[in-house]
């Protein structure tokens, strides 16, 4: 367990010390929060097609799954992926520990990167344009967790199976732009076609969407959306333990 | 007993056999050296030797144990030094060895490590900005910091400076002097001669001879050459069988 802590806290520091990957992960949340904000017409009054909402209380939770896919698809593959390449997981697996460890630690890391940039993006959406706080906290909280548990799932298991740093790379790019669009960046709340919502819901960052959507405006995620990230995170998590290759 | 033991060794990758058929054993406390032209199969004998690869057949067995079956147990005695591995580029010196030193459950003290092999100025260094010879004695204090019983260094001191090298040997000699079993792979013949108590000279995935340096000197018949080195004798034991 000691062995645990001090990966994590070193991989904390590792993080901290990347200033682009950082930027990315922590502050473009919240600057994306910020220019949408300010520059998008209409984006700050109510709309009746919310029930009265205003229309960035509803792209706020999409930014958040947002910040959950690049943390995942891009970042923690990337690092993955390049751990093995360079022979850092072999290293490890020659010591008591198990590289698994490793992985486990950038899970922590990544996992609290993104609690920290959604914070931000609440922060700035609280103070700056007066969006007010999630209406279930609770359902928020669960539907966030899990949601960030299936795609952590998602990018180990694209890690594994993809025999280098570069394909890995790739491969996480090409699931990472279709799943924006299932998460609802270009067509948010009710706005998305009924079509493209069946299929989101079985996508495992569409229910996260969906999920933290619902939480957001009030209600309990429902219980479809949460099987789902529930499903992906046991079956694609247990491919990548059982296809995982540490060169 | 010996510490390492390995009958009738046998790898294989696809179709390009790496070792042919090896048997070596390696007493307490000597410094045994694995010497050979490069695709011996030096490094594939090693790397089953410390578990991280599967042999097709023979057996190896490590302070008595199986290294893939008891894994665990290895692990804890066994300092292992990969030919290639890096570090991620951003971690400072001190910070690897104070994070690998607390995998260990009876580990060395990695600052007096860190200072004996010259690494004390750059302890704030990170990996990346390390020049090839402080990232090759970074990876030696790796090996080390676990305090093991044995120690196994592939390609010691590529890419070090002479006088590292020899501060290398020194350490290494040291390192023994505390009852470590060291086994090492090396191409460099001085290096097996001044450092090594006994060689396994490989070749084409077989052992050809396993002597003390002196002894294979003595041996060499090399004609036209009146006083064979090192070197003359191991060319003379491997030249028949490369191709
Ligand atoms: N991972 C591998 N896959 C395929 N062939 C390999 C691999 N590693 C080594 N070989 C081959 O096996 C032979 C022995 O290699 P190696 O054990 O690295 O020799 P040495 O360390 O003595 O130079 C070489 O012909 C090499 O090309
Ligand atoms: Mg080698």
């Amino acid at each position: 367990m000691t062995a645990l802590a001090k990966i994590i806290r070193v991989e904390a520091k590792l993080f901290l010390r990347d200033p682009v990957g950082m930027f990315f992960a922590i502050a473009f949340p919240a600057l994306l929060i910020l220019v949408l904000g300010l520059a998008m017409p209409g984006i700050r009054e109510p709309a009746d097609e919310l029930d009265g909402r205003l229309p960035l209380e509803v792209y706020l939770p999409i930014t958040m799954t947002l910040a959950i896919a690049t943390v995942t698809m891009m970042t923690l593959v990337g690092v993955v992926g390049s751990y093995r390449e360079r022979g850092i997981l072999r290293r490890l697996s020659t010591t008591p520990v198990s590289p698994t460890a490793l992985l486990v630690a950038q899970v922590a890391v990544n996992v609290a990167a993104l609690l920290v940039a959604c914070g931000l993006a609440w922060l700035v959406a609280a103070t700056v344009f007066d969006v007010p706080p999630p209406g279930n906290a609770v359902g928020f909280v669960l539907a966030f967790t899990l949601g960030a548990s299936a795609m952590c799932a998602l990018a180990l298991l694209v890690a594994a199976v993809t025999p280098s740093a570069r394909a890995s790379m790739g491969v996480g790019q090409l699931i990472y732009f279709p799943m924006m669009f299932f998460a609802g960046v270009w067509t948010p709340g009710p706005q998305m076609p009924d079509l493209v919502r069946k299929i989101a819901d079985f996508t495992p960052l569409g229910a996260a969407s969906l999920a933290v959507q619902d939480a957001w405006a009030g209600s309990w995620p429902t219980l479809l959306h949460l099987a789902v990230m529930v499903a992906f995170t046991v079956v694609l998590g247990g491919l990548a333990a059982r296809y995982f290759r540490w060169e | 007993m010996p510490v390492i033991e390995v009958r009738n060794l046998r790898k294989q990758y696809a179709d390009q056999v790496a070792v042919a058929d090896v048997s070596l054993s390696v007493d307490e406390g000597e410094i045994f050296g694995l010497v050979g032209p490069n695709g011996a199969g030096k490094t594939t004998t090693v790397e089953c030797i410390e578990g991280l690869r599967t042999a097709d057949s023979g057996t190896v067995r490590v302070l008595g144990l199986d290294p893939r079956r008891d894994r665990a147990a290895v692990r804890q005695k066994l300092g292992i030094q990969l030919q290639e591995s890096q570090l991620p580029d951003r971690i400072k010196v001190w910070e690897v060895l104070d994070l690998y030193s607390s995998f260990y459950p009876h580990p060395a003290d990695w600052r007096a490590l860190m200072d004996e092999l010259g690494l004390g100025p750059k302890r704030n260094t990170v990996f990346a900005k390390l020049s090839g010879g402080q990232k090759q004695r970074l990876s030696i204090a790796l090996a080390l910091v676990g305090n093991p019983s044995v120690a196994i260094l592939d390609e010691l001191t590529t890419g070090l400076d002479p006088q590292a090298r020899r501060d290398t040997w020194e350490l290494i000699r040291h390192v023994r002097d505390r009852g470590v079993t060291v086994l090492l792979v090396t191409h460099f013949m001085d290096e097996a001669e001044r450092l090594c108590d006994r060689l396994a000279v490989v070749a084409a995935g077989r052992v050809v001879a396993v002597d003390t340096p002196r002894n294979l000197i003595a041996g060499a018949q090399v004609p036209g050459v009146e006083r064979p080195t090192l070197e003359d004798a191991i060319l003379s034991l491997t030249s028949a069988r490369s191709i």
